[in-house]
């Protein structure tokens, strides 16, 4: 606990007393150099986490704590311009009558104003963007003003970078881009930050760890690739890219699966829902016997790999090959689990999800 | 919300929390006050000063004269509205600059020029050698106040018009109407909210007026207002007429409101598809033409030619520089402060508005509105009870006429500071927060630099209208202090003409700039809305 940089407990916000909770019960760390991502669904309190953090909503209950020094509590509330937290707003907030340099000099209050417009300068450097700084914002491009604001936001040093669904104003070949500039960036500084996002390619691609958020609780916190393989809940299971779920009688590290018998990544008994990620299927020729058959309902080829559509007993399964596998639709084929299932927590499981392929989480 | 949190809001934010409280308990508590002095009153002489006939003749004649002004404006505003915007007609901007000119000639200003070109010793007489009738009472109260308020309506009426779906029409034509039936069913009824409010504004100047009935001698309740007041200073009395004063303006506001919302149930959500196509007036432009020119020469060409007249008059016998310069200053002495300080009031009141938006602070505006529909000569009364009862030491001082004006007037500074409060985001409050300003320092480094062009119009806005304002320096003027608005008055109500011309020649030119400025305005908020609606498409 006394390493963690940015330290929540039991975070609570209502915006009035009879409203239900927007952010319940949140608790999460955030270490030194780490790069932390918040992923949810609109609505899902996300941002007013994040605001919590920077001072500007009151948290109702639980504290909010930044190098041991308790910012938000019960009785304590630190004003934003007090915490030494750097924020960067969706649309970026650049203030239209100033230039880029002054925009970006004007956290710097240290220093004589050459000091200011030196570190002004560093920072605008370091984001790229030397010899704008006499524009306006207004008159750059998007992505020129998301690294203003960037730059705007590192320049006085914060202790920590709180980032607000910053790419998603950016079109999708210069976000993927930009995203990976800003992480070497951060990266090369250590500084830690804290994503809010809503699109689970950029927090999987961006952080180090991930808090997956519904209905204003966290569901699961953990590396991308332990979320991604090992989801708790269907929330983050469908969340986190599209799955295969199938409801199966469990007895120890196995499990009877409308696939067949399949081993799980831990131990359960009785009526489960587990789940399957696409690429943890495989094809095989009927004449196999390997598992259950099934026909090719459709396919799509994406280059290095092909994703098929395969119904079997009613349900219909997502299966991803690489491309030499290749059926084509009517043909008959046996469905194989190449990875252990995962098992979803029962609680958070709603009785009456079919079994097969979940949708895209885009249309969720 | 808490008593505690109260308290803590007041303590940190009391730089929002005083002038909201100096609004409010500015514009409300005279008003309150005054009916709490005139309740204090026997119960039968209360009885009888307001049942008498005299009262019930006041009435007559004020709602007659209102009544009458709505028919003048609507027989000049509707047909220029309609020329202007659904007709071939050439010259269409020069003809809307010209239904708008007339702002620049004040009521009073208006009352003068008629009462200076007509009867026996007027301009027609002497240059003409024509005798008309001297034009007062009814008649010419209704004509000067038609002709100086005409443009509130014809503005309302011309976004109306201009906002009318053209598929519309062209549905009843082709459902089987002829075009005056379409214009009678389709049209007309759409323009009903345009008329109402341009009506209310026109409304609401013939009951505040003063400057016009007096020098017409036509007795409306602010005429009785201030002989009462003048005269015999009858105070409970005065307090009487000025509370059914405001009675009628409140009759007034609430009926707009109730016939507004009956039409806006009708009013389908379509904006402006495309422009409709223009009537042919064939021969019948030549008609269009001398009602544009007829309206021009009665509203501005007679009031500046009229003017001109008694300027030369005046200037063969030497312009009394001293007396002008005296009253020139005495005005801008009055009004800047008066301007500096609405916009210092308005600012916190639109910024509340914008960031908070609740009942609250939709009351807060509210209340600021009510202090400029609240008739002048009412507003002013009951600043001098209240005054008088609770400070008297602020009675008659400049001080107390500086604060009439800006709240009075406030409601003119709170849009220009609204429209520019929603160019500065509240992101960008919390941008500067997160970068280490305080709250205050946030919106003085952040938010008052793009909101200072509209803080700049709404001073200029202010202080126009408070160079013209006369009822209001009537009564709270400290003794010797006269204004411009003050000499025009005091020398048409003398018949003495030549002497107001340079007065009146003056307050012709500020409001002149006044209506400069609206035009630059609305010119400017046009393009920003076509340049915004084609980014959108």
């Amino acid at each position: 606990m006394s390493t963690s940089l940015l330290s929540v407990q039991h975070l609570t916000k209502q915006f009035a007393p009879d409203a239900p909770p927007v952010v319940h019960d949140v608790s999460f760390d955030v270490d030194d150099g780490e790069i932390f991502a918040i992923l949810g669904p609109s609505g899902c309190g996300k941002t007013t986490t994040l605001r919590c953090v920077a001072g500007f909503e009151r948290a109702t209950e639980g504290t909010v704590t930044l190098r041991g020094r308790t910012v938000e509590g019960p009785d304590t509330h630190c004003p934003p311009e007090a915490r030494g937290v750097g924020l960067v707003f969706q649309d970026y907030a650049l203030f239209p009558h100033l230039t880029v340099l002054e925009n970006v000099a004007f956290g710097v209050q240290e220093g004589t104003r050459a000091q200011q417009t030196d570190r002004a300068r560093e920072a605008l450097d370091m984001v790229g963007l030397d010899g704008y700084e006499d524009r306006r914002p207004q008159h750059l491009s998007g992505g020129q003003q998301q690294r203003v604001a960037l730059a705007r936001a590192l320049a006085p040093a914060p202790d920590l970078i709180l980032l607000d669904e910053p790419f998603s104003n950016l079109d999708a070949l210069l976000r993927e881009e930009t995203r990976q500039e800003v992480r070497q960036l951060l990266k090369d500084r250590g500084m830690s930050a804290v994503l809010v996002t809503h699109d689970q390619e950029e927090a999987l691609s961006f952080a180090d760890r991930l808090a997956v958020m519904r209905g204003g609780q966290i569901d699961q916190i953990g590396t991308p690739e332990a979320v991604y393989d090992r989801p708790r809940t269907l929330f983050v299971a469908q969340f986190l890219g599209r799955t295969n779920l199938m409801l199966s009688q469990a007895e120890g590290t196995a499990a009877d699966t409308p696939l067949g018998r399949v081993s799980l990544t831990g131990e359960a008994s009785g009526t489960v829902m587990v789940s399957l990620r696409p690429e943890h299927l495989t094809l095989k020729p009927p004449e196999a016997d390997a598992g259950p058959r099934g026909t090719v309902v459709d396919r799509a080829f994406k280059g290095h790999d092909i994703t098929y559509r395969v119904e079997c007993d009613g349900s219909e399964y997502l299966v991803h090959t690489h491309s030499r596998v290749s059926y084509a639709p009517g043909d008959t084929v046996c469905i194989c689990p190449r990875s252990p299932a995962v098992v979803l927590e029962r609680r958070s499981t709603p009785k009456d999800v079919p079994t097969g392929a979940t949708p895209d989480p885009e249309e969720v | 919300m808490t008593p505690a949190r109260a308290l803590r809001t007041i303590r940190t934010r009391w730089y929002v929390v005083a002038p909201v409280v100096l609004v409010v308990g500015g514009v409300l508590v005279p008003l309150v006050y005054l009916l709490v002095r005139a309740l204090q009153a026997e119960p039968h002489t209360l009885w009888d000063l307001v049942v008498r006939t005299r009262n019930l003749r006041l009435l007559g004649n004020t709602v007659g004269l209102a009544a009458g002004v709505l028919v003048g404006t609507t027989a000049i505003a509707f047909p220029l509205a309609w020329l202007t915007t659904r007709t071939d007609l050439r010259g269409k901007g020069l003809l809307t600059l010209l239904g708008v000119l007339p702002l620049a000639v004040p009521g009073y200003v208006m009352a003068y020029v008629l009462l200076s070109t007509t009867g026996s010793y007027g301009t027609l007489a002497q240059v003409a050698g024509v005798v008309w009738p001297r034009l007062d009472g009814f008649d010419g109260a209704v004509i000067a106040l038609s002709l100086s308020t005409y443009p509130y309506l014809f503005l309302n009426l011309r976004t109306a018009l201009q906002g009318l779906d053209p598929a519309l029409e062209e549905s009843a034509r082709s459902l089987g109407y002829g075009p005056w039936q379409t214009f009678g069913r389709v049209v007309l009824p759409q323009l009903g909210p345009g008329f109402l409010s341009g009506g209310l504004l026109v409304g609401l100047h013939v009951l505040g007026d003063f400057g016009v009935v007096s020098l017409m001698r036509f007795e409306t309740f602010s005429y009785a207002l201030y002989l009462q007041y003048t005269a015999s200073y009858d105070r409970i009395y005065a307090a009487c007429l000025a509370l059914m004063l405001l009675a009628l303006t409140l009759a007034v506001l609430v009926l707009e409101a109730r016939l507004l919302r009956g039409l806006l149930l009708h009013r389908t959500g379509s904006g402006t598809a495309r422009a409709s196509r223009p009537h042919r007036l064939g021969a019948w432009r030549w008609a269009g033409y001398a009602f544009g020119g007829g309206v021009a020469l009665a509203s501005v060409g007679l009031p500046a030619a009229t003017v001109g007249h008694w300027m030369t008059d005046l200037a063969a016998g030497g312009i009394p520089w001293d007396r002008l310069g005296t009253s020139l200053w005495a005005s801008v002495s009055a009004s800047a402060p008066a301007a500096l300080l609405a916009a210092a009031l308005a600012l916190p009141v639109a910024y509340l508005g914008v960031r908070y938006e609740s009942d609250w602070t939709r009351a807060v505006e509210r209340v600021a509105y009510l202090g400029y529909a609240t008739p002048p000569l009412a507003f002013a009364l009951a600043l001098i009870v209240f005054t008088l009862g609770a400070v008297p030491f602020a009675y008659q001082t400049l001080a107390l006429l500086v604060t009439a004006y800006a709240l009075h007037f406030m409601a003119e500074a709170i849009g220009p500071i609204r429209s520019a409060l929603y160019q500065a985001p509240p992101h960008l409050e919390e941008a500067a927060r997160s970068l280490g300003r305080s709250p205050l320092g946030a919106f003085a480094s952040v938010t008052l630099p793009l909101v200072r062009r509209g803080l700049l119009v709404s001073v200029a806005f202010v202080f126009l209208s408070a160079m013209k304002e006369l009822p209001i320096t009537f009564l709270l003027a400290p003794i010797g202090f006269e204004t411009l608005a003050m000499g025009v008055w005091s020398y048409a109500e003398e018949a003495m003409f030549a002497e107001a011309a340079p007065y009146a020649l003056t307050i012709m030119f500020f409001s002149a700039c006044f209506v400069g400025l609206l035009l630059v305005r609305e010119r400017a908020s046009t393009r920003v809305a076509t340049e915004t609606g084609t980014t959108a498409a």
